[in-house]
């Protein structure tokens, strides 16, 4: 099977074309022009990540929500999921900005924090 | 009337970053004007990551980069007010000011720093036929009613713009639960990053139709849906190609402005192709005194950017403030072939430091060189892989080199394929 990805690792944006055999196995990894984009591609392929921005709902704040994101990357596939968690979650104010808002989501092992304060009410 | 030695315009991250370096060059009196009722500015509402990568090297969000300067300025007791809207800058750098509990404020500086920022092109800018129904926004507007006001403007969006705000709303949107059916873009490529036409539309299967712009917006009093078309090389839409998309919420994410009618009433010479002011190397405009930085001197697509072209300004504030500018014989420079702008567009020859120039390019470009000139002789060359219309570009003139021109000289930046 043949996977073309745009590499993101700098603003050059080469077309990568990665080909993998019935296994999941990486056979050949071509149209990179530098060892990040070889990097960039298996890691796209094999277990793509992304860090997650959105907003958590805020009780007693001057704002309805407060801004968090999470601490570090997680699998792609997660995010809608990890998306539904948010938004059915809620901080009390005063929320100051790396506040741990929830613990470990969905076992990741990743912290979703506020980037924000939102003082109370 | 209030005194101050620096008042600096604006409280996002170029009016803090000039007044923190004013502070720290020697000025103690500086009070900074902010119309939100927050410092921070539009970072505020930015609550996707990638922001201080080159100045702090690390990944922040919005938010938290404006949070490191907010923190500084309450540290270093730098004064300002919030809620505040600056009316009017005089000839005299007297500043005219309104808020709810001062009423009128007339506050003389020694000098200004100008750092209102930019807004976003409207939708009157484009001149789209249809009705004037609601549901048609910004997308700036609509990232504040989702990440600040925690509320979701519509359920079922087309975006109009491929710029990075648009981008990111695509993504934004698609989270919260609505439905985004597609990006058009008028030019054949989009002027946003790579990075997030993947992450931001591919990661979630939104079309991008490039060439293609909106010709009619239909309902009366919701937007009910939008007709697009594909357009030729001379962007106007081809017969033929049209298709009606059912939206309730169209997004304009077309270009940013800066916010220069406080510069254009006191008479500062702007710039027709940057819309911000003319400015020398300490982004000092044509009225003394007056400094500009940041998004109202030209748009910039990294707010570290801001940060560090905002510590040059408020560096050559002080320095006017203390008595210790130089002397100044001014060269120009003028982006050529390819080149759209150069920013600073004169350079003080008798300053002692290195000169960086910041430039942005018209068009795509793979394998291109940047030629610098100097009355028509190359005196630099350096070889890029890739140019973009969206990637500021900067070369850097070193002083022993600035020392060799002579007043009136005129510098050219060219790119060559």
């Amino acid at each position: 099977m043949q996977k073309n990805i745009i590499c993101v690792a700098c603003p050059m944006g080469c077309g990568v074309t990665v080909d993998i055999d019935d296994n999941g196995e990486i056979l050949s990894v071509t149209g990179n022009t530098c060892k990040r984009g070889d990097a960039y591609a298996r890691t796209e392929c094999t277990n793509p990540v992304r860090s997650l921005a959105t907003t958590v709902k805020v009780d007693g704040g001057i704002y309805n929500v407060v801004p968090c994101k999470s601490a570090g990357a997680i699998p792609k596939e997660k995010i809608m999921e990890c998306m539904n968690i948010i938004n059915n979650a809620s901080a009390n104010a005063p929320v100051n900005l790396g506040d741990v808002l929830i613990k470990d989501i969905l076992g990741t092992g990743i912290d979703i924090v506020a980037t924000n304060h939102c003082p109370a009410k | 009337m209030l005194n101050y030695d620096i008042v600096v315009i604006g409280g996002g991250p170029a009016g803090m970053a000039a007044a923190l370096k004013a502070k720290e060059c020697g000025v103690d009196s500086i009070l900074i004007l902010e119309r939100a009722e927050t410092l921070g500015g539009i970072l505020e509402q930015c609550i996707h990551t990638g922001f201080g990568l080159h100045y702090f090297g690390e990944e922040l969000s919005g938010p938290e980069y404006a949070d490191r300067f907010i923190s500084l300025v309450n540290e270093k007791n730098i004064e300002y007010k919030t809620d505040t809207m600056a009316l009017e800058i005089t000839e005299n750098n007297v500043v005219y000011a309104v808020n709810k509990t001062d009423g009128l404020l007339e506050i003389q500086a020694k000098a200004i720093i100008l750092a209102m920022g930019c807004r976003e092109r409207p939708r009157g800018a484009l001149n789209i036929a249809g009705t004037r129904a609601s549901g048609v926004m910004s997308a700036g507007t609509a990232q504040k009613y989702v990440n600040i006001d925690g509320y979701m403007p519509g359920k079922k969006v087309v975006i109009l713009g491929s710029g990075d705000i648009g981008l990111i709303m695509a993504r934004r949107m698609t989270l919260e639960g609505a439905e985004v059916k597609c990006v058009c873009e008028l030019m054949p490529y989009s002027s946003g990053l790579t990075r997030n036409i993947v992450q931001c539309l591919d990661d979630f299967n939104i079309p991008l139709y490039l060439s293609c712009t909106v010709i009619d917006i239909h309902g009366k009093g919701r937007i009910e849906g939008v007709t697009i078309a594909d357009v030729d090389e001379n962007r106007r839409p081809i017969k033929g190609t049209e298709r009606y998309i059912e939206c309730d919420t169209l997004l304009l994410s077309v270009g940013l402005i800066p916010e220069n009618e406080l510069t254009r009433a006191v008479g500062i010479q702007l710039d027709p192709i940057t819309s911000g002011a003319v400015v020398d190397e300490y982004r000092e405009t044509s009225h003394k005194g007056v400094f500009a930085c940041g998004n109202v001197l030209h748009v910039h697509d990294l707010v570290d950017y801001v940060t560090l072209e905002s510590q040059t300004a408020g560096e050559g504030a002080a320095n006017y403030v203390l008595g210790k500018s130089s002397e100044a014989e001014y060269i120009e420079t003028k982006g050529v072939n390819g080149v759209r702008y150069i920013v600073p567009q004169k350079v003080n020859i008798k300053n002692e430091g290195d000169i960086k120039l910041y430039f942005r390019v018209g068009q795509v470009y793979k394998n291109a060189r940047i030629v610098v000139k100097y009355n028509g002789e190359e005196i630099i060359s350096r070889k890029r892989p890739r140019l973009a219309p969206g990637e500021m570009e900067d070369v850097l003139i070193k002083n022993d080199m600035l020392k060799n021109f002579a007043q009136g000289g005129k510098i050219e930046i060219s790119v060559e394929v």
